[in-house]
């Protein structure tokens, strides 16, 4: 944790450095002898492959950058252009298309990690915070970029987007055409979003900046959600830390690999392949799987306005999630409530994902008599479900802090992992 | 120098107040030329007029041409759409509008009843809907299930408003100039 540094210069070379720009000491406290709780299990390791797929994004962007052209009669060609032409274009293509993907791999196991855990409770809101700001960036830099490629997908799903905005009383047209830049998506639409998908990962970057400071602030949480007592609850980042997170990168980028190489397509959406024509909506609009489940509680709100508020609203939560949580327990392994109701609340988040893939009227099964029954639709699945979401952290996260019973904690992480603790 | 004690703001206070104010709207107005670059620039405003013959569409059918970069629907409708459109009970409809109210006068002073002219746009979150589509033969967008009627008024679906009527006017009997 911050506060005392256990960096000694060793040479006179160092010592000259370390008393003019102690980067030195700074790499060495914050990647080496910074203690990590000794019991992190490999859910901990996503923050490590986060930074890895930052990385990774950045370096094959700015490639990508070098010969991309943010024109509208040029963009799809430039694409084209970068897979069949540029030498390696198609493997910088794939990994940065896939890596978007993966990226909100890992940020959703982060995040689960988190609500099961307890990791956003005092003293780590602000950290939390931070990494909800990191979230909803990369979901901004995600939809640029899916622009980007000009497809049909990219084209329509760009109109839906900015039309939410529409939806805002009075000055919500005026907001549209000024994210436009025109009347209808164009060019200085591909241009300003090709800027600004440039711009948002170093946004991020900074983010990541303060996230990681606020980490070394409070400490890492851990699996029983005890704080360290003192050294023998913990172990130094190096070398504990650093190749538990090489291994957990390794077998990610084997997940990675897979993608790439033997199913790049798989996780896009074959209408992008066709380049965007603004006088033909396709059929069936769905945005990239990492938003459907807040697309999914869009449509469920049959009012506009309120389906956009709505849809914000799932994200902006997260934000008071701190306070919203009334249990002084951080952990789900000592919350036999809280741990059963985390389960329902992924499988809620999976099932608004599955809904929002779907076309709305699509009849899931048929209730009553055949005659007078009424058909049960993926629209009235994704009402119980948005409902569920909100519920669990508006009503739940307050209630079952008063109502649940924990197990007793362990005296500390040492007792724990030596399974001495009594429970 | 010497401290003042006073309960009164001196005028040194209001220097302070009047100079930080000066630089926060000396700042503001600089920010300004960056929000307002990202509004419609010069050249797309001088594209927002067309003129477009529609001497050549037959009864019964529709044209989509693109205005200010969004898709144009021309319809030139039969008898039996606009007693349909006609035939609406206003008081029924979501966004109330008469069928007359979303047309314009021709040359001879006349309501063109048999063309309309629509923005084909969806209001809700502006997919392009189908013509002769929809329960009333109107429109309906495909991404949401929106209808719409012969007059493009909302009748069923997420959207809240009628279809858009462009500005437009007659400058001859086959010739109309939109914006």
């Amino acid at each position: 944790m911050s506060g005392h540094s256990t960096y000694k210069p060793s040479n006179g070379f160092t010592k000259w450095i370390d008393s003019r720009l102690p980067i030195v000491r700074l790499v060495h406290d914050a990647g080496v002898s910074y203690p990590t709780p000794k019991n992190l299990n490999y859910w901990w390791t996503f923050g490590g492959i986060l930074t890895l797929c930052l990385g990774i994004q950045i370096i094959t962007g700015i490639v990508l950058a070098m010969h991309y052209i943010p024109q509208t009669d040029l963009a799809f060609a430039s694409v084209e252009h970068i897979m069949r032409d540029v030498n390696y274009g198609w493997l910088l293509r794939y990994v940065h298309a896939n890596g978007a993907s993966m990226f909100f791999i890992a940020v959703y196991v982060h995040m689960f990690r988190g609500l099961y855990y307890g990791s956003y409770k005092a003293p780590r809101e602000i950290l939390w915070i931070l990494g909800v700001l990191i979230y909803v960036l990369m979901m901004a830099s995600a939809f640029f970029g899916y622009v980007l490629p000009w497809g049909q997908m990219s084209f329509w799903g760009a109109t839906v987007i900015t039309n939410l905005f529409s939806a805002i009383p009075v000055v919500g047209q005026s907001i549209s055409t000024w994210l436009w830049g025109g009347y209808a998506i164009g060019d200085p639409t591909l241009n300003r979003f090709f800027s600004l998908h440039y711009l948002f990962p170093f946004l991020i970057v900074g983010v990541v900046v303060l996230h990681i400071w606020a980490l070394h602030v409070t400490g890492q949480n851990n699996p029983t959600g005890v704080e360290p007592k003192g050294d023998k609850d913990t172990v130094p980042f190096t070398p504990y830390a650093t190749a538990k997170d090489a291994l957990g990168m390794s077998l990610f980028l084997i997940l990675f690999a897979y993608f790439v190489f033997f199913n790049p397509l798989g996780l896009g959406d074959v209408a992008n392949s066709e380049i965007a024509n603004p006088l033909k909506t396709p059929p069936h609009i769905v945005p990239e799987w990492y938003l459907l489940p807040f697309y999914a509680i869009l449509r469920a709100v049959p009012d506009k306005l309120g389906g956009v508020l709505l849809m914000f609203s799932a994200i902006a939560v997260l934000f008071v999630l701190p306070w919203l949580d009334t249990s002084k327990v951080r952990s789900a392994r000592f919350r036999p409530i809280y741990k059963q109701f985390f389960w329902l609340h992924l499988i809620v988040c999976i099932g608004l994902g599955w809904c929002g893939a779907q076309t709305p009227d699509l009849v899931i099964t048929h209730v009553g008599s055949a005659e007078s029954g009424i058909n049960f639709t993926v629209t009235h699945l994704a009402r119980i479900l948005s409902f569920y979401y909100f519920f669990h952290f508006i009503i739940l996260f307050p209630l079952l802090g008063l109502i649940e019973k924990p197990k007793p904690l362990p005296e500390s992480i040492s007792a724990s992992v030596l399974g001495t603790a009594k429970s | 120098m010497a401290e003042i004690h006073a309960d009164e703001p001196t005028r040194r206070d209001f220097l302070y107040v009047a100079t930080g104010a000066f630089a926060a709207v000396g700042a503001a107005t600089a920010v300004w030329p960056l929000i307002d670059q990202m509004n419609p620039d010069a050249s797309v405003l001088a594209l927002a007029s067309i003129e477009l013959d529609i001497g050549a569409i037959p009864v019964g059918q529709e044209i989509t041409v693109k205005w200010r970069g969004k898709p144009v629907f021309v319809r030139h409708r039969s008898d039996a759409e606009i007693q349909a459109a006609e035939a609406v009970d206003i008081s029924t409809l979501r966004d109330p509008q008469t069928d007359d109210a979303r047309l314009v006068k021709g040359p001879s002073g006349q309501l063109e009843k048999q063309w309309l002219i629509l923005i084909g746009i969806c209001t809700h979150l502006g997919c392009i809907p189908l013509a002769y589509k929809g329960e009333f033969n109107g429109y309906l967008c495909p991404c949401h299930g929106s209808v719409y009627d012969t007059s493009g008024r909302i009748r069923q679906g997420p959207a809240p408003l009628n279809l858009e009527v462009p500005p437009y006017k007659f400058v001859s009997d086959t010739k109309i100039q939109i914006g």
